[in-house]
């Protein structure tokens, strides 16, 4: 009992002999774990320096750009336009004609019935080098044919708002006529374009343009060209077969409203414009017609955004009206009585549209056509052309378009098309148009 | 005295100088932030206003006006003008204004830029392959846009390179105040979880370090769908939010709908000077910013 009390006594004297070696050892530690930390407190420091140090220099230093390919690197923007339609016609596609003007030979009517492919457009463009940008479009038609829509050098360094187009181009006469199929609001183009442009009228020539150093703005444009395009026709001689001059002006009011309005004026001059048309008992015949042809155009658009913004809803209002003036001959029957005397005649067409994307995706149409025949004097002729007897062709057009992203839009369209006199053409097209690579911006 | 009108003729000659730097700013924070360096030496034209989606802007003639007449076009770049920019630009007949000239700045071109696209695929949404190009939420790109932007000026216009300089330190230095000042309010906001419109705020986020848990957009710059926002809402209940933030262009209708069912607020965030009207200036712009994400976090 003694000995264990001893025991006992011993340890307890002995405890704080203990604590006071732990207190010791815990010093160490604890004067251990302060040098650790002063240490890593400097390395964290050092480390937060050499941190900044190096957001400092990256910051300075732009964004590297990702490592390419240097063979491809250079390659032009290559952009594809994919199209389709559907179409469900009452009427004979075949027997579609502008009655009371000379057929254009364009890409003029409908598409054919059921369901058909629309033009694909291949499309190349890039800088050549600081002075020069080229611009290339293919479009391949439904039929397996190919043709050279663009193809042009536009310049990028000229002084005082000057810029040069050489090439083929659409020509800026007008305001659709500059744009591409794709970036239409209607399956098709206005009877106006078709009956006085052929659809869409393309210049082999040079394009100056001179944009005024004002804050409204102010474009003078003229053109010289082949003109071998209707209202022209191929003349084999040297020199310049068409011109034209255009005057734009365009503006905001206020952040939600902007405008564009444009005059233009297009000569051309034609020998052997060849079109086909029906004699009075029905058989067609083939004429032609040589001489000059002009063509007043003029255009406005005015679209309206909320506050500028149209992601959300956006209204586009847009029309056109053209006078065109035709003085020369006409030979009736190249292949049979090849009867020629003179032809003149005056005659205009208007249409007007407006478009309202409602919400994203979803947009509405409506458009109106008209074409005014006018007077047509065809001396000996008149009365050979039933086609030529007087007739104000009209249309009306109603469309829907969804476009789930800006790079695909799906539309519905109805139209009752009296461009025939005799007839009504009830027409429902069902139409998509995909853009599938870099797109370029679309201009105004 | 002899100094003195030595001075003025200084001053008479170099009169054709103060005739201001005519800036053509893409967005409204780079027209301040050249009016910041520039003072009454520059005369700025905002081509988009706040309200305006700058990925949607349509080439209209008054901007391609402006830009004939334009000494320097200041953009942000990395793709968030490619819908309209190009045309402007081709169309101003403005050689010194065209990409690769002095007159040309790319705000992008100085920041490192944040989520660069791994697969460039237009499944993707409307993906901008440079990387995300909404730069001007984070303060500290300001700073190193305002140092290389400043430096153009200076260039194009040599006359008042010194005025740029010093003006431009003394917004450094005040912008660094700030700064400070702002990470201090932001401290309590580190962590926090939210919804997005559409990925605008990525480079506030990443200053800040709030956590974008959902966007309402299926894909970049596709608008919201009802089953989209649906899933998002679904998201939300495993991994909740604390606000749903849109920049004020943006429709307010999507958020609404989330901030409504998921019981979080909804709040509209300037995207740039003049989105909201407290965001006058710079300054005022991140001042709001942080108000209003302090206020809808409960804090103010």
């Amino acid at each position: 009992m003694f000995l264990r009390h001893c025991i006992a006594g011993g340890l307890l004297a002995a405890l704080p002999a203990l604590t006071w070696a732990a207190d010791a050892d815990i010093a160490a530690l604890r004067a251990e774990i302060e040098a650790l930390r002063n240490q890593y407190e400097a390395r964290i420091a050092a480390l937060e320096a050499r941190l900044a140090q190096a957001e400092q220099s990256r910051a300075a230093a732009p964004a590297q750009p990702a490592p390419v390919n240097t063979a491809t690197a250079f390659n032009p923007a290559m952009s594809l336009i994919l199209s389709g339609t559907y179409a469900n016609l009452s009427q004979d596609p075949a027997s579609w004609r502008l009655d009371g003007f000379v057929p254009s030979g364009g890409e003029a009517g409908p598409p054919p019935r059921s369901f058909s492919l629309g033009e694909s457009e291949l499309m190349l463009a890039a800088n050549i080098d600081p002075y020069l940008r080229g611009e290339f479009m293919l479009a391949a038609a439904p039929d397996n044919s190919v043709a050279v829509e663009n193809a042009y050098l536009q310049t990028l360094a000229l002084p005082q708002g000057l810029t040069l187009k050489a090439g083929r181009f659409y020509s800026g006469i007008g305001y659709i006529n500059e744009q591409h199929p794709h970036a239409w609001d209607f399956v098709d183009a206005p009877l106006a374009q078709q009956a006085f442009l052929g659809g869409q009228y393309a210049q082999d020539g040079v394009q100056l343009k001179w944009l005024a150093p004002t804050e409204t703005f102010l474009e003078l444009a003229a053109e010289l060209g082949r003109g071998h395009n209707f209202p022209g026709a191929d003349r084999n001689k040297n020199g310049v077969g068409a011109w034209s001059l255009g005057l734009r002006a365009g503006g905001d009011l206020g952040t939600s409203h902007a405008w564009l309005a444009g005059l233009s004026y297009l000569h051309t001059r034609a020998r052997d414009r060849r079109f086909e048309a029906e004699d009075v008992s029905g058989n067609s015949v083939s004429n032609a017609f040589e001489g000059r042809s002009n063509l007043w155009l003029a255009s406005l658009v005015w679209k309206w955004a909320p506050g500028g913004n149209p992601a959300y809803r956006n209204f586009k209002f847009q029309t056109e009206y053209y006078r065109s003036r035709e003085q020369g001959s006409l030979t009736y029957d190249l292949d049979g009585t090849a009867l020629t005397d003179g032809f003149r005649s005056v005659q205009s067409g208007w249409y007007a549209q407006g478009v309202y994307q409602f919400m994203p995706r979803w947009r509405v149409g409506v458009r109106y056509d008209r074409l005014t025949a006018g007077t047509v004097d065809a001396g000996a002729n008149s009365g050979q052309l039933p086609i030529l007897a007087p007739y104000d062709p009209h249309r009306t057009s109603v469309m829907v378009d969804y476009s789930p992203s800006e790079y695909s839009r799906f539309r519905l369209q109805f139209a009752r098309d009296s461009a025939r006199r005799d007839a009504t053409d009830n027409q429902i097209f069902l139409q998509y148009v995909l853009s599938l690579g870099a797109h370029g911006a679309h201009a105004f | 005295m002899l100094k003195r009108l030595f001075a003025c003729c200084l001053m008479l000659f170099a009169w054709p100088a103060h005739a201001a730097l005519n800036v053509f700013a893409c967005e409204p924070e780079w027209a301040a932030l050249a009016r910041e360096l520039g003072g009454d030496r520059v005369s700025t034209y905002e081509a988009t206003t706040a309200l305006q989606d700058p990925h949607r802007i349509q080439a209209r003639p008054s901007l391609i006006a402006r830009a004939r007449t334009a000494d320097l076009v200041v953009c942000t770049g990395a793709d968030l003008e490619v819908g309209w920019l190009p045309m402007v630009l081709r169309q101003a007949a403005n050689p010194n204004v065209q990409p690769g000239r002095p007159g040309y700045f790319e705000a992008a071109s100085f920041v490192p830029l944040l989520e660069v696209p791994e697969r460039l695929d237009r499944a993707e949404g409307d993906v901008h392959p440079r990387g995300n190009p909404h730069i001007q939420l984070d303060p500290r790109n300001l700073s190193r846009v305002a140092e290389a932007l400043a430096a153009r000026m200076g260039e194009l216009d040599g006359a008042n390179r010194a005025h740029y300089q010093a003006r431009l330190a003394d917004f450094r230095s005040r912008w660094q105040a700030a700064i400070a000042r702002w990470e201090q309010q932001g401290a309590p906001l580190r962590g926090m979880p939210v919804a997005v419109h559409h990925k605008v705020f990525t480079y506030l986020f990443h200053w800040l370090g709030l956590k974008e848990v959902a966007v309402l957009e299926p894909k970049p710059g596709i608008e919201p769908s009802a089953a989209h926002l649906a899933a998002v809402l679904e998201d939300l209940k495993r991994q909740p939010a604390r606000m749903v933030l849109r920049a004020s262009y943006q429709d307010e209708r999507a958020s609404q709908w989330l901030a409504e069912r998921a019981g979080i607020p909804a709040v509209a965030l300037p995207a740039t000077v003049g989105g909201t009207p407290e965001a006058r200036d710079l300054m005022g712009l991140f001042d709001d910013i942080l108000n209003r994400l302090l206020a809808a976090q409960g804090r103010r």
